[in-house]
């Protein structure tokens, strides 16, 4: 059905582009947690190709504790690492833990939420069970248990921390899975779709998945968020990967070796901004996201 | 039936935090670490000290822990022993009990963590309030989205920038600690060590509030907006009410509910919100205790933390569910 106040009037379709351009202006967020990021990984990307940081980010590499200079813009760390080098480094390693345990938790968790919603049963209670009995054990407690005891603290390595953050990661995503295929499911399409024969995988990938597609994505990344943020809490508490210049072990170090009391600002300043620069712009993007899924949100700005 | 409910509710948590104990007992056991070979490995790291008959000394202690019996046999005197309220030795400080640690620990914990979490829903609820409000001035209105911001960066970070940036710059409060330690010898049920405690807590309790505020800040705007447009509120202002009467009892009153179910589970996780942030500042709660335990492989220590963090969720978990059909007449439970 077409709707045209003035039968003659020419109509005009705006391109696809401007269509996005004036989407994006009505979403500030967005464009603001994007454009951060993109600043973060550019940081990382052309950071790695000018400096060396395989040697310059890791012990003896530099004097210890030199303010920033010339020759070390952002100043050195007790152990010798030449701090750029490790910022540099670092933004790369903690967006690779995120990366990673996101990934696990989006896929297990779209797999167990689709488990659950769709067949229902004891499929259902079962993983309604584990979700509730996870629920309980409050994150942080749960993994420093398994960081704690599992594994060997003086072995940890970038892939542990990411095992130990999607541990709890698939969660957020299985809910909110789970809880969209229900409301799907019983949709006039699914019906229709099942009774000219479709499969229920084809009618999982081909009818259902489609209509999540930004609701995984804002839950993608706050898996990712909450991967970051499970990884730090682990290396603030020591149980992290205490050979590689991640920001949560820079943190940790800086703070073990008491650098605010000895005046080294510079050691504890530049990764707790790179993090919060991590954090806010995977916030915003969520944030951005979740207007885009939820365009109820919007009528209150 | 309400009483079938309440019983049904009852048992689910019964078997859920069983459920949750279970996989806490059998998780690290698991792994080939043992925690007294740790314990000693710890030992000879940091002191050079070397016990000459490790694996006799291991065996002795193991003993008295009672590690070297059969699997099930521990987890069957591990469940008789929580169940009389027994959380075992501490391994770091052995002669004192995990109980009495925690008891220690867990007044400021409680203390910090109760106050915080009372200020951050007054103040977020607040402004989320007056930001789903339209008469509020646009700058009120803005202020959720920085929040929401803030409330992705961990406290332990916002905590660092105020300890270097107030109290090690500007030297306006102290670095760390619960008190003065110099100036008390223990803690005392007096005027002037109240007022030192709430100076030490001013700092740690600000980076929770930063951190939070966000969260009930949104939940309260998101609430306040579907309320806004219900007939009742359309009607109150038609009859020429009174501003302030619409904005508390019609919209405030309404809108609220949902955060104040919020605020039970926050209180469920009152013992673990704070970890970080305790650590970080030195405070004796039992963030510190857990970064000690973490250090010294205390595992009995880090299982009794795990489990007081897991009965006070399940409890506000089940508090939140009673509570709801008093908070709000338009549920009813009955069996569905």
């Amino acid at each position: 059905m077409e709707l045209a106040l003035d039968p003659h009037a020419p109509v005009t379709q705006p391109s696809q582009l401007t269509l996005v351009l004036r989407y994006l202006r009505r979403n500030p967020s967005l464009v603001v947690g994007v454009l951060l990021l993109l600043f973060l990984v550019g940081f990382g990307a052309i950071g790695s190709l000018l400096i060396d940081t395989s040697t310059r980010a890791y012990p003896l590499a530099a004097p210890p504790v030199q303010p920033p200079s010339a020759q070390y813009p952002l100043g050195t760390d007790r152990d010798g690492r030449d701090l750029l080098a490790v910022m540099v480094r670092g933004v790369l390693l903690t967006g690779a833990v995120g990366l990673m345990a996101g990934t696990v938790g989006i896929v297990v968790g779209t797999v167990v939420g689709f488990l659950a919603g769709y067949f229902g049963g004891w499929v259902d209670a079962v993983i309604r069970w584990l979700t509730e009995v996870l629920m309980t054990i409050p994150p942080l407690v749960l993994q420093v248990i398994v960081a704690s005891t599992i594994v060997d603290k003086n072995k940890v390595t970038i892939f542990t921390m990411a095992g130990v953050a999607s541990v709890l990661a698939w969660m957020g995503t299985a809910r909110m899975v789970r809880a969209q295929v229900l409301s799907l499911r019983e949709r006039a399409f699914v019906s229709m779709a099942r009774l000219s024969g479709m499969g229920d995988l084809e009618i999982i990938f081909r009818e259902l998945m489609p209509n999540m597609l930004p609701y995984l994505a804002a839950s993608f990344v706050g898996a990712v968020m909450g991967a970051i943020g499970a990884s730090f809490g682990l290396e603030a508490l020591g149980l992290g990967p205490v050979r590689e210049p991640t920001i949560g072990m820079t943190i940790r170090w800086a703070v073990y070796h008491s650098a605010i009391f000895n005046q080294w600002w510079w050691w504890v300043l530049w990764p707790v901004l790179a993090l919060i620069l991590i954090f806010a712009s995977l916030a915003l993007i969520n944030r951005g996201l979740d207007e885009l899924a939820n365009p109820r949100v919007r009528r209150t700005e | 039936m309400q009483l079938t409910y309440l019983i049904r509710r009852l048992a689910f948590l019964v078997f859920v935090v069983w459920s949750a104990i279970t996989l806490l007992f059998f998780l690290p056991r698991l792994s080939p670490i043992n925690p007294v070979r740790e314990r000693f490995a710890e030992l000879q790291r940091s002191t050079g000290w070397a016990p000459r008959d490790l694996e006799r000394l291991v065996k002795v202690y193991e003993v008295k822990f009672g590690l070297n019996k059969p699997l099930h046999e521990q987890y069957l005197e591990y469940m008789g022993s929580l169940l009389r309220g027994d959380l075992g030795y501490s391994i770091m400080r052995y002669p004192r009990t995990v109980g009495d640690l925690i008891a220690q620990a867990l007044p400021w914990t409680i203390g910090l963590l109760t106050v915080t979490t009372l200020l951050t829903f007054a103040i977020g609820t607040g402004i989320g309030a007056l930001a789903a409000w339209p008469r509020s001035p646009q700058w009120v209105k803005g202020m959720v989205t920085p929040l929401v911001v803030l409330a992705a960066i961990p406290p332990y970070l916002l905590g660092l920038l105020l300890i270097y940036f107030v109290a090690f710059r500007a030297k306006l409060l102290p670095m760390g600690g619960a008190y003065t330690l110099g100036r008390f010898a223990e803690p005392e049920l007096s005027m002037p060590f109240l007022l030192d405690v709430a100076r030490h807590a001013i700092l740690p309790a600000l980076s929770l509030i930063l951190s939070t505020v966000g969260f009930w800040a949104l939940g309260m705007r998101g609430m306040g907006v579907t309320v806004q447009g219900e007939d009742y509120v359309t009607f109150a202002e038609h009859k020429g009410l009174d501003l302030s009467r619409i904005f508390y009892a019609y919209y405030v009153r309404n809108a609220i509910l949902p955060q104040v179910t919020a605020l039970a589970l926050a209180f469920g996780s009152i013992v673990s919100s704070g970890i970080l942030v305790e650590y970080l500042y030195g405070f004796p709660g039992l963030g510190s205790l857990l970064n000690a335990a973490i250090l010294a492989n205390d595992f009995f220590v880090i299982y009794g933390i795990g489990l007081i963090t897991i009965l006070a969720v399940a409890v506000s978990m089940m508090v939140v569910d009673l509570l709801y059909p008093l908070l709000d007449p338009r549920i009813r439970y009955t069996r569905a």
